[in-house]
């Protein structure tokens, strides 16, 4: 009796092995996804040279060219015209919906607006088009096709990371804190600007970060609407071209070295993605 | 006395803290043995050794013997989890599974594959009725056990571990949360049972040990500071610790 | 002039006010606008017959199908990884370097944005593993894809059981698996639904990761050898290629209903978990 019956024990002893086999398998494909997108993509930095993908400015892959420095750019203004609009914006829902609105108001507004994020890209994009890229034509000239255009949806697109991260930090300072800044006579804003904010402050820059990695890797939405041209944009309204864009517009029917000149460009934005991500994770740990 | 638990020597260290030193007592058959000590005398420690819950513990470093019926059950050959279907275990708070009073009281026999709706009704309703609850629930079987007071809940534990038909029931301070009246049903349950089962009852209740247990035990700061007869040990005891302690001096 | 601290803080709260509703007002003018250019092309017809010169006329029934292959399938082949992954970090392991690796992981497959899962998917499953653009190819990127969503949700719902729950089951004699399968999962279940949810609201509207992968046939899939298209990637070529902005916006009314119906049963789910436990 003392001892358990074999089977059992041979039984404990495969579910074990095989959840750490489960387990690893995220490793795996980390690592698979790593492996087959260096391999891909490293050769043509060693035959056309790092400095000429990444700093040179012509993208004519059938020709020899693999210049991605307006796309980096390109990625980069899109990026951070979506922060503009999205992270004020953003951040006031998220202060008014920790600090302003009853508990019944908070439990509809919250999940309403983390529906926002559940809208595929495509839908935004198609929306974006319909609307926004007309009103830009209209009111701003050029084609609508533009990077104030598609910063204004990337904007929208990344306010539920933004609100909902932000929230969780606002809602993680002590109430004590609070407490005694109402206790030395400061009104509410005062409270929350001079007290809660910059105890929340690295879950907000956090979230703007983890906002910024959305942004610059969202695809769909933003080849309907940046106009996808070759060069950097000097104005608001011209059109430009993303790294993501650059993937998704010729993948399916790339060859040979263009084909691994798309790998490149994937290198370049998994490698700027990694460092959005250390940097959030970072602030994430550091928040109270 | 018929011996059914030797423990020999044992020193149970958590991270560099001595917890237990150097315990020795034999526990005897059929009996209830009272396990008494102010908060931090090792007492649930040591119950947590016998029934090898401690393996679910960090940092923790075992020394010496505890034998059941002459097998080390601290041997590296022996399978805690054989072991628990031996030893019962009722905790300080009542801890109802998520589900009906019939299936929290079946969970133990469908683990052993017991199946049989017949037999598994007869052996519910039987460990229902020796501790004492089957009149209060064999109406509503089916009603989630989270619905019981915390006397009949705690009813309910000490049910769930009869029905293994264990050798021994060790009580983690029972009654702790509960008023006179579930307190007293408890103890004539106990009562009863001890003619079947060997019976550790943690408590800090002196007064508790005094009325239901047949041998008592005083542990302070991870020693046995004197153990007997209950009688001896209530009405003469040979150290001064003992005898403030029963007498409400510290504690 | 000195600035009333009271008139301020009213100033700011109004101005949060109108900032919030102007957000949740963006939410609710999506799809308002979807459902009301949508509604009028949708009928039964447009949902079981077979689109016609290129998605100009007919339904998509296909894309539907296409759909819910994709998403059964990836869920099926994602849902026992990810939740045995989550079962290893909690019940398994106490912290060590190897679960902090295994987090690490997880947390970048999470950020990886879909494009590159398109090109990885592209590149391992379609080329090099000679799957071809098929719906496996699909199946797979999305996998592994949605994989992080469940993990982490599914590590959550086991972490909300109460500890007292495995404690008594191993006091009764059971061994860590039937604990697992017998007390923490049941409890845990809404929880684990609720990322299994999300994770499909998320592989039916995903585009850039399935077009790469499982291509854009608009026949009726008869294998998961076959390529295939899904409802996001057909409203895609519609509104991109210009085929017919009614078509466009009554698959586009579908997508989002079913995205939304299906992220609103995911969240009524998790309020149910964290009701349930406090």
């Amino acid at each position: 009796m003392v001892h358990m019956n074999r089977w059992v024990s041979i039984r404990e002893k495969i579910v074990k092995n095989t959840l750490t086999v489960f387990a690893l398998s995220s490793l795996l494909f980390l690592f698979l996804i790593f492996i087959f997108i260096l391999i891909e993509g490293l050769p043509l930095f060693l035959k056309v040279g790092l400095k000429n993908i990444i700093f040179g400015f012509k993208w004519a892959p059938t020709k020899g060219y693999f210049g991605i420095f307006p796309m980096i750019i390109s990625s980069f203004l899109v990026t951070f015209g979506a922060l503009i609009i999205g992270a004020p914006l953003g951040l006031s829902c998220a202060i008014y919906l920790a600090e302003y609105s009853g508990k019944r108001l908070k439990m509809i507004l919250k999940p309403a607006l983390e529906l926002l994020a559940g809208i595929p890209s495509v839908v935004y994009g198609f929306l974006g088009v319909i609307y926004i890229v007309p009103i830009v034509r209209e009111y701003l000239g050029g084609s609508g096709f533009s990077l104030i255009s598609t910063s204004i949806v990337l904007g929208i697109m990344i306010l539920p990371t933004i609100i909902s991260i932000s929230f969780d930090s606002i809602m993680s300072v002590p109430r004590s804190y609070r407490e005694g800044s109402y206790a030395m006579g400061a009104t509410k804003w005062q409270t929350i600007f001079k007290v809660v904010l910059p105890a929340a402050r690295s879950g907000i820059l956090a979230s703007f970060i983890l906002g910024m990695g959305r942004a610059i890797g969202e695809t769909m939405a933003v080849i309907m609407i940046a106009g996808n041209a070759l060069k950097i944009p000097t104005n608001i309204t011209d059109p430009l071209r993303t790294l993501t864009g650059n993937i998704a517009l010729e993948l399916a029917y790339a060859t040979g070295d263009h084909r691994l000149g798309l790998f490149s460009t994937g290198i370049v934005l998994l490698i700027i993605i990694m460092a959005l991500n250390y940097l959030a994770n970072f602030g994430i740990k550091r928040r109270i | 006395m018929d011996v059914k638990i030797k423990i020999d020597n044992l020193r149970v260290y958590f991270e560099k803290n001595e917890i237990l030193k150097g315990i020795k007592i034999n526990i005897a058959k059929n009996m209830i043995t009272g396990f008494m000590g102010p908060a931090g005398s090792g007492k649930s420690t040591l119950i947590s050794i016998i029934n090898r819950m401690i393996d679910f513990e960090d940092n923790v470093k075992i020394e010496g013997r505890v034998l059941i019926d002459d097998i080390n059950i601290l041997d590296k050959e022996i399978n805690p989890v054989s072991l628990r279907r031996r030893i019962g275990t009722v905790f300080a708070v009542p801890i109802p599974l998520q589900r009906s009073i019939f299936e929290n009281i079946a969970y133990g026999p469908r683990l052993k594959g017991i199946n049989d709706k017949i037999e598994l009704f007869k052996i519910v309703s039987d460990s229902l009725k020796k501790a004492f609850l089957w009149d209060e629930v064999k109406d509503r079987l089916d009603m989630s056990a989270t619905k019981l007071s915390g006397g009949q809940q705690q009813r309910l534990c000490l049910a769930r571990t009869l029905v293994l038909k264990p050798e021994i029931i060790l009580l983690d301070e029972p009654c702790s949360g509960l008023d006179p009246i579930s307190t007293a049903k408890i103890e004539e349950a106990l009562s009863e049972l001890k003619k079947e089962y060997t019976i550790v009852l943690v408590s800090n209740n002196t007064k508790q040990i005094a009325r239901i247990s047949d041998y008592s035990a005083f542990f302070y700061l991870g020693e046995l500071i004197e153990y007997g007869t209950t009688e001896k040990v209530f009405t003469n005891p040979s150290q001064k610790k003992t005898e403030d302690y029963i007498s409400g001096k510290f504690g | 002039m000195r600035i009333n601290p009271k008139k301020v803080n009213k100033f700011i709260q109004i101005m949060l006010n109108v900032q919030a509703f102007f957000t949740v007002g963006i939410l609710i003018v999506i799809v308002a606008l979807i459902l009301v250019k949508g509604i009028g092309n949708i009928n039964l017809e447009f949902l079981f017959s077979f689109p016609e010169d290129m998605g100009r006329h007919g339904g998509i029934y296909p894309t539907i199908i296409g759909t819910i292959m994709l998403v059964i399938l990836s869920i099926l082949f994602a849902t026992p990884l990810g939740v045995g992954t989550a079962i290893f970090l909690t019940e398994y392991t106490k912290e060590t370097i190897l679960t902090k690796i295994i987090r690490f992981g997880v947390e970048s497959l999470a950020g990886i944005p879909s494009i590159l899962y398109g090109l990885f998917g592209f590149i391992f499953f379609v080329i090099k593993l000679k799957m071809g653009w098929s719906i496996l190819s699909g199946v797979l990127t999305i996998a592994i894809m949605i994989l992080p969503t469940i993990i982490r949700t599914s590590e959550e719902a086991i972490k909300a059981v109460p500890k007292n729950f495995r404690i008594v089951s191993y006091s009764l004699g059971a061994t860590k698996w039937e604990t697992v399968i017998k007390v923490v999962l049941p409890s845990a279940t809404p929880g684990i639904l609720t990322g299994i949810m999300l994770s499909v609201g998320r592989a039916v509207g995903e585009t850039a990761a399935v077009i790469f992968t499982m291509g854009s046939s608009l026949r009726l899939p008869t294998s998961i050898m076959d390529s295939g298209r899904t409802m996001a990637v057909h409203f895609y070529i519609l509104a991109r290629e210009g085929i017919s902005m009614e078509k466009a916006y009554a698959t586009a009314l579908v997508l989002v209903l079913s995205i939304l119906l299906i992220n609103i049963v995911a969240y009524y789910t998790m309020n149910k978990v964290v009701s349930r436990f406090s």
